[in-house]
């Protein structure tokens, strides 16, 4: 049996699939339509350069069996600073309530299926689901159809968050195949303030196949950072969807971070939906092996005003493949528009390659919109002033590598975070590329 | 300030000065598209028994095919039954001179600013005039003949150089490369055909003036240039058809091939008819063109100035197979009222020390739509390829649209590309300098946009030059104060 149809059965095995009050009827309707798209294939324009059709002829297993992971687990895991931050643990893509803490006032965490009965309803009835309408491909669809044990966060008007929320996704794998689908709502009320950091951790020498996504509504006046780090195992592949949707005047950042993995394919759509509403957009991927990343950012400006802010740097060794997408539209409406967009490639071996598509779609007169792209190698003429100052040519390209890199590294600013992730790009950079 | 952008927004309806129509009777194939159609072409054209199977073989692969529907544009469905493939202008005899043409014909393309007369050597352009389907007549052709220059139609060369149509038609757009390219494959009546031997430096700029004009009939040309080791040619290409309120098809194909050395050079100032005001009519351009550096050293560079078609849906290319080819485009773009453009390029870099170069200008007035699409490919084998690419787009009205979809594709790691793109609408700190030193918005409006189109518009040759850059200011006119 191919892993699509086992998908479909297990739907219908699940317990909520009648429950018409909480999240039964967006689940049939997404799992209708991942029957009606199925799988995104090469032909699809948006899947042009990355297959994962391969990820659905083999046996992955969806578990909703208990966990069974202990504290040792854990451990090695946690992200620098966890002692005061509020820790979200996610295993096999369900909520685990039980070893998750929140610490921080004002800050709500909730199972979705709770939060759609509750005083939450209308937020969840109104905005999850919200991406479906930018990414209209069956992989979205599959992960809304198994919404049930996804999370709801909801941070109360005026809170500053003080404290990270630090989002764990752990895929048992030392059995078998696992498929994992984390689900995530998470609203940013009024003059609010949070920061986000992710990780994804596949235990085991199984392979894993996460298909996460996370919707962020955020209010007026309100801030929000996220940063994504994923540095996971090569036997692990995901397909990450995060959907920013600014309904108030109000600012974002985020931090895509892509170290090595399978195959990694990121979808970041940042949607300005009021006036004068900021988003900056960060990314960065180091890549080696065979791995494949794959970024696809969306920004939206459908209202006057905006300003939109995109850099997105990669290095690419071995036989890795990098591919980026940055689409900017500009509605109609949307006059005094700004925004920029810049994405910047180093190949860095014979067989590393790299697909990139800036896009632009501007239908309104009075903006401002610029994007560029660079593909090339180290600069030979700097790795020569470099040596003839008597650095080894190992120490001066993990120099200009790094240099390179720290323009998005200092986009990073939650401090323990950002010395985590700069020490782990070092590392590569130091022993394994230069 | 108020004033000057209203100004700006100000729409007028301007003439498309070459919307007559000659009285002249035609020699028509039935309307729609058979076998029986495509047999009927080639027997008028009385071609060889290997031309006619090789327009079968492209139907029978054209009928497996579907219409694309990637481009980012909108129009009512083609019914390729309607459709006119072959007409001709109806000549008595074969005509010896020039002379012998059809007076009404004549006058038509005098009208057009064109000389089909040898007196006027002055203007030095040797000419090849297709008017609907076929060629009607080639000028210079005894003075290239002693450099040993073939320039003639396609339908001559058939007949009189198979050899070489043989080897190289098809060979750059093969009959499977896409439908458009299929079905002119399958149905094209006419084109020119150009040959420059090794070594030889073409002396004056070839020509091909198109023109439609027969109603409810498509246009389907086929150009075919070869440059031989170490020679050059510059080629011109302009076309025009008349105002009706029924939108024709224009499928051509052209195919440039060079060899070690050479040069092409290949501009077109492309003015078919764009539809009325309200969108209605206009020619569907949908254009295969297609240039391959074959040896070393070769160099193909192709500008374009698109102003007509309600249409255009073209993408001239530069297949760089020799090492040290160089290919090249440059291209002004102008959309206004309801017209669609998609066009771009593709520089597909296979040798080693390739470079290629990109100017893209794209202007959009009205409720137009004009998208830049390109593909800046660099293969594994492409040592050092270098490419440089850069599209910019100006809007005039807050109901037009433009957009960029460049597509990046490299697999070597000694490759060095850049791209940039930029969209914004013109300053009103620009206007204003100029306001302040006496000069009025419109001219100021024609003043910048004249400024920003020129790095392409100087890449042409002068007799062109001056044209085109008329061409722009009365495709915009009205629409920019």
């Amino acid at each position: 049996m191919n892993n699509l149809e086992y998908i479909k059965e297990r739907f219908n095995q699940l317990p909520s699939v009648n429950d018409l009050n909480g999240l039964g009827v967006i689940r049939q309707k997404a799992f209708e339509a991942l029957n009606k798209m199925g799988i995104p294939t090469t032909r699809h324009e948006e899947w042009k350069y990355t297959r994962i059709g391969s990820f659905f002829n083999k046996e992955y297993k969806y578990t909703e069996a208990q966990h069974a992971l202990t504290a040792a687990d854990l451990a090695p895991v946690r992200l620098p600073g966890y002692e005061q931050a509020n820790e979200l643990f996610y295993i096999n893509g369900r909520y685990a309530p039980e070893l998750s803490v929140v610490r921080s006032k004002g800050l709500t965490v909730q199972p979705l299926q709770e939060a759609a009965r509750n005083e939450y309803k209308d937020i969840v009835s109104k905005h999850l689901g919200h991406s479906s309408n930018y990414l209209k491909d069956g992989i979205i669809a599959l992960n809304t159809a198994f919404v049930q044990d996804g999370v709801f966060v909801y941070v109360k008007k005026g809170q500053i968050v003080e404290h990270p929320v630090y989002i764990y996704n752990i895929t048992d794998a030392r059995q078998a195949n696992i498929l994992a689908q984390p689900r995530t709502l998470v609203y940013v009320g009024e003059n609010a303030q949070v920061k986000f950091a992710e990780t994804f951790n596949t235990l085991g020498t199984q392979e894993s196949f996460t298909n996460r996504v996370i919707e962020i509504v955020v209010e007026k006046d309100a801030i929000t950072e996220y940063y994504k780090i994923q540095t996971d195992a090569s036997h692990a592949s995901q397909v990450a969807t995060t959907h920013i949707q600014q309904i108030g005047k109000s600012y974002t950042h985020t931090v895509t971070v892509s170290l090595n993995a399978g195959l990694v394919r990121n979808n970041l759509n940042i949607v300005l939906d009021e006036q004068y509403c900021e988003a900056h957009l960060y990314g960065i991927y180091l890549q080696q092996g065979n791995s494949h990343i794959d970024n696809h950012t969306v920004v939206d400006h459908a209202k006057p005003h905006c300003e939109s802010n995109e850099l997105y740097k990669g290095m690419l060794d071995d036989q890795s493949t990098g591919v980026f997408n940055g689409k900017i539209f500009v509605r109609q409406d949307a006059q005094k528009t700004n925004a920029y967009q810049s994405n910047k490639n180093v190949l860095l071996s014979e067989g590393a390659s790299v697909n990139t598509k800036p896009q632009l779609e501007i239908f309104a007169d009075d903006v401002k919109c610029s994007h560029g792209c660079t593909i090339g190698r180290l600069d030979e003429e700097s790795l020569f002033y470099l040596r003839s100052r008597g650095i080894s040519e190992r120490t001066a390209k993990s120099l200009l590598l790094h240099g390179f890199a720290v323009d998005i590294l200092e986009q990073i600013k939650i401090a323990p975070i950002r010395e985590y992730v700069d020490n782990l790009i070092s590392e590569r950079l130091e022993f394994d590329i230069a | 300030m108020q004033n000057e952008l209203s100004a700006i927004e100000k729409t007028v309806l301007t003439d498309y000065k070459y919307g007559f129509v000659t009285e002249i009777e035609a020699d028509e194939a039935p309307p729609g598209l058979n076998e029986d159609t495509i047999r009927f072409i080639s027997a008028k054209k009385n071609e060889p028994e290997w031309m006619l199977e090789w327009r079968l073989k492209a139907y029978n692969h054209w009928l497996k095919m579907s219409e694309p529907t990637w481009a980012n544009i909108k129009y009512e469905k083609i019914n390729y039954q309607d459709i006119i493939y072959y007409s001709a202008p109806k000549q008595k005899k074969k005509v010896n001179s020039l002379d012998e043409i059809d007076p009404e014909l004549r006058k038509t393309f005098e009208k057009l600013g064109i000389s089909l007369d040898e007196q006027k050597r002055l203007s030095g352009v040797a000419i090849d005039a297709v008017i609907d389907s076929v060629s009607i007549g080639t000028t210079f052709k005894e003075q290239l003949g002693e450099l040993g220059i073939i320039f003639c139609s396609i339908s001559e060369a058939i007949q009189e150089h198979p050899e070489l149509v043989k080897k190289y038609i098809g060979s750059v757009v093969p009959i499977t490369d896409n439908y458009f390219s299929a079905l002119n494959s399958a149905v094209f009546s006419d084109g020119s055909f150009c040959y420059i031997p090794k070594g030889v430096r073409c002396p004056m700029e070839l020509s091909t003036y198109f023109r439609i004009n027969a109603e409810g009939t498509g246009q389907f040309e086929r150009t075919l240039l070869i440059a031989d080791e170490g020679s050059y040619v510059s080629y011109l290409e302009g076309c025009t058809a008349p105002i009706r309120d029924e939108n024709q098809l224009h499928a051509a194909v052209v195919e440039l091939i060079a060899m070690e050395n050479a040069e092409i050079k290949y501009s077109t100032v492309q003015n078919w008819y764009p539809g009325d005001k309200d969108g209605v009519g206009g020619i569907y351009n949908f254009v295969t063109k297609r240039g391959i550096c074959q040896g070393a050293h070769a160099k193909i560079s192709w500008t374009q100035v698109e102003t007509g078609s309600s249409i255009t849906w073209k993408y001239p290319s530069v297949i760089l197979k020799g090492d040290y080819s160089v290919g090249e485009f440059y291209s002004v773009a102008v959309t206004n009222n309801h017209q669609q453009a998609d066009t771009g390029t593709k520089m597909m870099h296979l040798g080693k020390n390739t470079r290629s170069r990109i100017v893209s200008k794209g202007i959009s007035a009205g409720v137009s739509n004009n998208s830049y699409r390109g593909l800046v490919h660099v293969g594994k084998n492409a040592a050092n390829a270098r490419n440089f690419s850069q599209c910019d787009s100006l809007l005039l009205g807050d109901k037009c649209g433009a957009h960029t979809f460049p597509y990046i594709e490299v697999k070597n790691n000694t490759a060095v590309v850049e791209h940039e793109a930029t969209t914004s609408k013109i300053g009103e700190d620009q206007i204003f300098y100029c306001n302040q030193r006496g000069i009025d918005t419109e001219t100021a409006v024609a003043l910048i946009i004249n400024g920003f189109a020129k790095e392409v518009m100087n890449q042409l040759p002068m007799e062109f030059a001056v044209e085109a850059q008329k061409l722009l200011a009365i495709s915009l006119e009205g629409s920019v104060g």
